[in-house]
């Protein structure tokens, strides 16, 4: 068990072999973790820094602490029926701040009509209800290298 | 409860069993599964017989229904009197299209009504906040003023049906707009029933619906217990939760033990407040969530009743029958809905909510197929509501009291289930208390670990779901689900900037510095500031930022 907000879960090793690094955030106002929480667990355990923004982050805080710790990709979970604003809104925010190259994905009660629609916008993958973890931390591994 | 000498023979032929017929039939045929266990992760044994239950008293420990320990029940008739409640929690977009709901639901048989807000309302901002942006209408119904309330409950007696409000932060502002409702109405308070959840401490926990921290939000709660026991004697103060620990990921006795801490905190916060314990032990009541593991559930309501009857009188000295009786409203559990196949869910539910009776329950809400997916069509939550209805009137489980007493098993479980909760209360104890042990983080960590564990058990096919990593179908068919149109929120920001247009300004200004003058003392109960704010057409926004800045805001500690 760990962390306080901010705080890298993993040490962070020298920059050569660094880590990759993992926002997962939980935007809105939605207050189901239990998600967020297990992937976020996973990840860290096959040696992934994660960083955990908590609850009820505005697109702005999440933009805000994925710059100053520079992730890789950032892993929202929203199973508030909100996604349709918040994916493209801190993709807008990503791309104002030329962090266009962050991988964007994310996971909660998503319709299957709206991922179409969130993908073309930008959002990498969509992981829905039923996904083993397994599944999301192959992603992550295959997907996402430490950007430059 | 058995005959001494008896018991000595069963264990004794039990043993010789063992040696002679089970063994032999295990070297042939081996078990399905080394071990077997709840979904919990509770070790189930092949067979209960009645040689552990050599210390159960009848009298003592199982009694008879409405007496003390009240492990049958708490009523002496239960179903047979009056059946449990049916109470669908419902809403979505607009007051309009929620109160719609409600009426539709009454129609179709339904017997009381439950109220879902909104992300903004349960977390106290108005619809035109920027933090409510997507958001307005989407899990629940946007209620910022009374303007909302009068349109939720229009045409609907608050004097007949009672309502419960799943509300915790900004319980008490919501209560003051249906009090005030229910006046416009021409009801006096002392006739409105219902409930208010107003359980924050397992918002800390599990359901992460909170505004400010602990304990300016117990001074919340504890006005409520004293202003309800004065003015509003059938309101229910306060929902103790353990479904949505449940929901986070929690064991079935976690649940337990950390509900049962939970409504220990609040006697003990009323007492401290100077409350006598009878005066407002009877209006609280609890709230459980039904899961996957049959009998495991029903042994978790009955020795919930039996630890909260003995904790009310032997620990709280509660004198009236009413502080001692714990009543019950169950849901089925959400996080148990798979999204594929989604048509089995309503077996799923149909099992869960059995249990729910069995146990004993008040109130039930079944879940709808789609809920995994989005809010439920009218037609799913019809098949819900017939679930109960079906359970009611057809199975026959309501004809008599608490079939499931004198079980082998389920007398051993529920021993079992109160033996370990109680350790997890002793533990909180030992650490000052719930409000100490949040702090710690304590409750937040045992939750997140066994969510992750029982995960864990998933992905490895230890535990199997049926649809999700077993009997697995190549094509689905899409079930229809319900939109919520993306208008609602503007149509809602126009609706709550014209209620501030409208109103005396003047008063709405006095309200609001009444209440934060009021908020700087503990001499002043709350609930009458806010009563006249919601009169006055102060939106919830307003008052949540008015005791925002005295009280303070409480932030996720985002522990995984």
């Amino acid at each position: 068990m760990a962390t306080a907000k901010g705080n890298r879960a993993a040490a962070p090793t020298k920059k050569a072999a660094r880590k990759v690094r993992i926002l997962v955030g939980k935007p809105g106002l939605d207050g189901h973790d239990r998600g967020a929480k297990i992937i976020a667990r996973a990840l860290r355990d096959a040696g992934v820094e994660v960083i955990y923004t908590g609850l009820h982050q505005t697109p702005e805080m999440i933009v805000s602490a994925a710059a100053q710790e520079d992730v890789d990709g950032i892993g929202l979970s929203i199973l508030s029926g909100a996604h349709n604003y918040l994916f493209p809104r801190i993709i807008q925010l990503l791309r104002e701040k030329k962090m266009g190259d962050v991988v964007l994905f994310g996971g909660g009660i998503i319709p299957d009509d709206d991922i179409p629609k969130l993908k073309k916008k930008g959002v990498d993958r969509m992981f829905t209800p039923g996904t083993p973890i397994q599944e999301i931390v192959d992603y992550v591994n295959e997907r996402i290298r430490p950007r430059k | 409860m058995y005959d001494r000498k008896k018991l000595a023979g069963i264990a004794t032929r039990r043993k010789k069993w063992n040696d002679e017929t089970l063994a032999p039939s295990l070297r042939k045929s081996p078990q399905r599964l080394d071990r077997f266990s709840t979904v919990s992760d509770e070790e189930i044994d092949l067979l209960y017989s009645p040689d552990p239950l050599s210390n159960l008293d009848y009298e003592e420990d199982l009694g008879y229904p409405g007496r003390y320990p009240y492990t049958r029940g708490v009523q002496p008739t239960m179903y047979r009197g009056r059946l449990w409640t049916m109470r669908q929690f419902a809403g979505f977009g607009s007051a309009e299209d929620t109160n719609a709901r409600f009426k539709f639901l009454l129609a179709q048989g339904q017997t009381g009504l439950s109220t879902a807000f909104h992300f903004p309302t349960l977390m106290g901002y108005d619809s035109d906040s920027p933090r409510a942006r997507g958001e307005v209408g989407m899990c629940g119904v946007a209620v910022d003023s009374l303007k909302d309330m009068e349109i939720l409950f229009d045409g609907i007696p608050l004097d007949k049906v009672t309502t419960s409000m799943t509300i915790n932060g900004p319980a008490a502002m919501v209560f003051a707009m249906y009090l005030a409702v229910a006046e416009k109405q021409g009801v006096p308070f002392h006739k409105v029933g219902g409930t208010i959840q107003n359980d924050i401490l397992k918002e800390y926990i599990a359901q992460h619906a909170w505004i400010f921290p602990p304990e300016p939000s117990m001074r919340i709660i504890t006005d409520v217990l004293a202003y309800c026991a004065d003015n509003v004697p059938k309101w229910n103060t306060i929902s103790i939760s353990g479904y949505h620990i449940r929901e986070a990921g929690s064991t079935a006795v976690q649940e337990l033990a950390f509900t049962i801490a939970d409504g220990i905190a609040y006697v003990q916060a009323g007492i401290d407040a100077g409350i006598p314990v009878d005066k407002f032990a009877p209006r609280l009541s609890y709230f459980f969530n039904a899961h996957m593991d049959f009998f495991e559930e029903i042994a978790k309501y009955r020795a919930a009743r039996r630890m909260w009857a003995r904790i009310m009188r032997e620990r709280f000295h509660a004198r009236d029958e009413n502080s001692w009786k714990l009543r019950f409203h169950t849901q089925t559990a959400g996080c148990t809905l798979t999204a594929q196949q989604p048509m089995n869910n309503v077996v799923r539910v149909a099992l869960q909510a059995l249990s729910g009776v069995l146990g004993g329950t008040q109130s039930l809400h079944t879940n709808s197929m789609d809920e995994t997916l989005a809010l439920p069509t009218e037609q799913a939550v019809t098949v819900a509501l017939r679930t109960q209805q079906i359970i009611a009137e057809e199975s026959g489980v309501a004809n008599t009291v608490d079939p499931m007493g004198g079980s082998f098993f389920v007398e051993q479980l529920t021993n079992g289930m109160e033996e370990k909760a109680m350790e997890y209360i002793r533990k909180i104890d030992e650490m000052g208390g719930m409000v100490a042990a949040i702090k710690q983080g304590y409750p937040q960590r045992e939750v997140a670990d066994a969510a992750f564990h029982f995960q864990r058990l998933v992905d490895a096919g230890k535990k199997r779901i049926v649809g999700l990593n077993a009997y697995r179908s190549q094509e689905e068919a899409p079930i229809p689900l319900l939109k919520i149109d993306e208008r609602v929120e503007k149509r809602q920001v126009e609706r709550t900037k014209e209620v501030r247009r409208k109103r005396n300004a003047k008063k709405a200004r006095a309200c609001l510095s009444a209440l934060r003058e009021g908020s700087l003392t503990t001499n002043v109960n709350l609930m009458p500031l806010l009563v006249d704010a919601a009169r006055a057409y102060v939106t919830l926004g307003e008052m949540c930022d008015t005791l925002r800045e005295t009280m303070g805001v409480y932030t996720d500690p985002a522990m995984f």
